[in-house]
């Protein structure tokens, strides 16, 4: 099994149009992802390698099943998106685009609540269940997808698009393989978190472990902390901690846009901390992290 | 990005938030004009975009203009956190009866704004929350539906505060949570927020921060407080390296190469993205590296692009050599980016055998970026070596 995604998922791309999602699109169809359809206003009638594009959301979830959109518009445009994917009935929503401002990202999702819609991202790769469908840019073209992500039974977060494929591949080549890697995205305001993507790993018998990116800056990784400690979960969890550098580096902004210390809460030492009073074991280098998981899997 | 108080001052005026008559002197003169024209005691506080004022001496009160001149004078002279004063606000000083503490923030966890509120304000907000949790009030509200006063009004009562200081704090607060809104802060915060003895209410300090990514929204604003577009207003401001390189990645749209930070060491760094960037400056440290420049290069950028982003680098002075290093890349060509380097190289007079300490850039169009590498002697490594082992294996080629 797999969460969120699996062979039968069916989406549509908002932006379809554009440079990059063009070339996603072929890839995302090269790796076996069904994509029924793309949405360019305007552009009702074409067709981007196939896939027909229509000018609303509303043209393809009035006739069709869709699990997912993938939002893939600039960031002037990408809450406006957004908020017709969630009012089109689409329950699933994968947001490409970075830079949105954060104030548009916290109203989406609290619509996206008010209508049982999830969210991930902004400003990530998306979600892959390997041999099974892919949603976003993760991974690239599709065989450089099939070396990274191996079936198997790792779920991976990462608030780094880049290093959930790095994780992966690791994982990949360790034997272990992956039942699905979430890239959640680099915001400081995300439509989904570690601690709120656990259950439905949970709930999912083929994984047997998690692996985790994290960061300096924001709540995610104290909630997981949390979580770990209130849900008694099943799951071993070892986390990668980038960024050790920033903690004698208060204000300043690296990386992602939610990657800054303000507070002793944001340092990667207090995480830490926090994460391994948790039970949670964190790796000091990407190599470590599946050795760790195999000792701790038994 | 970050306001100075009398920015965010300015901004708090507009919405009709009672302040202190004050004025911005840019020397001892124009404070010692300013103190006469206010009259009576004044105070002076240094306009930096880092905390800690008061500590570092960057706070001073005057009782007439020839004092008012002798600190504005010394407070001038006073940089705090390696940041000089663009000036001096001074300020009108009133008798305070009572300090509250005000902010509008966001909270990650609840994904909403928060009102922070408490009614025993002017010292470190984080200990009245561990100390006296009670006289601290948290106050989520709602992004979509439109702010009502009756939410500051909460926020003010859970402290306890009732009678006529209700009214008035309340639209203080409403007016601090309008204003957060409205101009995509991210912070917009008055402490203290103070009751004269004569009964009113008055916003001594403030601090405001603004997304960043909203600077192209609020233009407006900006332009209204004369911030100029180069102006990053981060907790330091930027060097003349950092603007290049911020120069380098607006000068096409292609991808990213640039937002590089300056360091103080030898070995250049041409590394990406986001998370691969944190996770090879750590691994590069944590082998004994020392790094001149954080960097970000990611997306799929141009040759030309990274060229700039190469040479900008090894225009540093003391950058012997360079580690070009990134996570397993999806969408960033393993070869163009071999290309844009060499070139950068070659551009910048150096041998790129020589200059270029390691590539490790494992993913799409590999086999074309090694074909060009081993080309110009290069050593490259693929997958097999981890970003650890490639960051060590670069270190271990500086000059001890």
């Amino acid at each position: 099994m797999s969460i969120l995604i699996d062979q039968n998922s069916t989406f549509i791309i908002q932006g379809i149009t554009g440079r990059e999602a063009v070339t996603m699109t072929r890839e995302l169809l090269n790796y076996g992802s069904k994509v029924v359809g793309g949405v360019t206003p305007g552009r009702k009638g074409r067709d981007v390698h196939g896939v027909p594009v229509e000018d609303t959301v509303r043209a393809f979830t009035e006739r069709m099943e869709v699990t997912g959109a993938i939002v893939a518009v600039p960031p002037a445009f990408a809450a406006d998106a957004v908020m017709e994917a969630i009012e089109g009935g689409i329950k699933l929503i994968v947001i490409v685009t970075e830079r949105i401002p954060r104030k548009q990202v916290a109203e989406f999702i609290e619509y996206a609540d008010q209508e049982g819609a999830r969210i991930i991202g902004p400003n990530c790769l998306g979600l892959i269940s390997p041999g099974k469908s892919k949603m976003g840019g993760i991974g690239g073209a599709a065989d450089a997808t099939q070396r990274a992500f191996k079936p198997g039974s790792i779920g991976v977060m990462s608030r780094s698009g880049g290093m959930t494929v790095e994780i992966s591949n690791a994982l990949s080549e360790a034997g272990l393989g992956i039942s699905t890697a979430a890239s959640i995205g680099g915001d400081a305001i995300i439509g989904s978190n570690y601690a709120e993507l656990m259950p439905l790993f949970e709930a999912d018998p083929e994984t047997k472990g998690i692996a985790i990116y994290s960061e300096p800056g924001g709540p995610s990784e104290a909630m997981l902390a949390e979580y770990m400690t209130a849900s008694k979960s099943r799951l071993p969890v070892v986390a990668f901690m980038a960024g050790r550098f920033m903690d004698a580096m208060p204000g300043m902004r690296f990386g992602h846009a939610g990657t800054i210390v303000e507070g002793r809460a944001d340092t990667t030492a207090e995480k830490i901390a926090r994460m391994e009073a948790a039970g949670i074991s964190v790796a000091e280098r990407i190599e470590d992290i599946p050795a760790i998981l195999k000792q701790r899997i038994g | 990005m970050r306001f100075y108080e009398h920015e965010a001052k300015q901004v708090l005026a507009k919405h009709g938030v009672p302040l202190p008559k004050r004025s911005v002197a840019r020397t001892p003169e124009e404070a010692e004009a300013a103190a006469a024209e206010i009259g009576g005691p004044v105070v002076l506080k240094s306009q930096v975009l880092s905390g800690g004022r008061m500590k570092a001496g960057g706070v001073k009160f005057a009782d007439s203009p020839a004092e008012a001149k002798d600190a504005a004078a010394a407070i001038l002279e006073i940089e705090i956190s390696g940041q000089r004063p663009m000036g001096v606000l001074v300020e009108e000083r009133r008798a305070i009866a009572q300090e509250y503490y005000a902010a509008v923030t966001w909270d990650a966890r609840a994904k909403k704004p928060v009102i922070i509120f408490s009614d025993m304000g002017g010292i470190d907000i984080e200990e009245v929350a561990e100390q006296h949790p009670e006289h601290l009030s948290r106050t989520n509200f709602s992004n979509l539906r439109p702010f009502s006063d009756y939410i500051a009004k909460v926020a003010v009562s859970k402290t306890g505060v009732t009678g006529n200081h209700l009214g008035p704090l309340t639209r203080i607060v409403t007016a601090l949570a309008r204003v957060f809104i409205q101009y995509d802060l991210t912070l917009a915060e008055i402490n203290p927020l103070a009751r004269l003895e004569d009964g009113t209410f008055i916003a001594l300090d403030s601090h405001m921060d603004m997304e960043e990514e909203a600077r192209n929204s609020q233009r407006a604003l900006l332009r209204e407080l004369a911030i100029p577009d180069e102006d990053t207003r981060l907790a330091r401001p930027p060097t003349e390296f950092e603007i290049a390189g911020a120069q380098v990645d607006a000068a096409d749209t292609r991808g990213v190469a640039g937002r590089v930070v300056e360091f103080d060491g030898n070995m250049g760094l041409v590394i990406g993205a986001g998370g691969g960037s944190l996770t090879l400056f750590d691994a590069v440290r944590a082998a004994g590296g020392k790094p001149a420049n954080y960097c970000e290069i990611g997306g799929n950028p141009s040759v030309a692009k990274a060229a700039a982003l190469t040479k900008l680098v090894l225009s540093k002075p003391g950058v012997e050599k360079i580690a070009v290093m990134m996570n397993v890349v999806s969408n960033t060509r393993a070869d163009i980016m071999a290309r844009g380097i060499i070139k950068g190289c070659i551009e910048a007079g150096r041998d790129p055998g020589e200059t270029i300490a390691i590539f490790r850039i494992p993913g799409s169009w590999e086999d074309e970026g090694f074909k060009i590498l081993r080309k110009y002697g290069v050593d490259f490594v693929d997958r097999s070596v981890s970003m650890h082992e490639a960051a060590a294996r670069a270190v271990a080629k500086m000059g001890a």
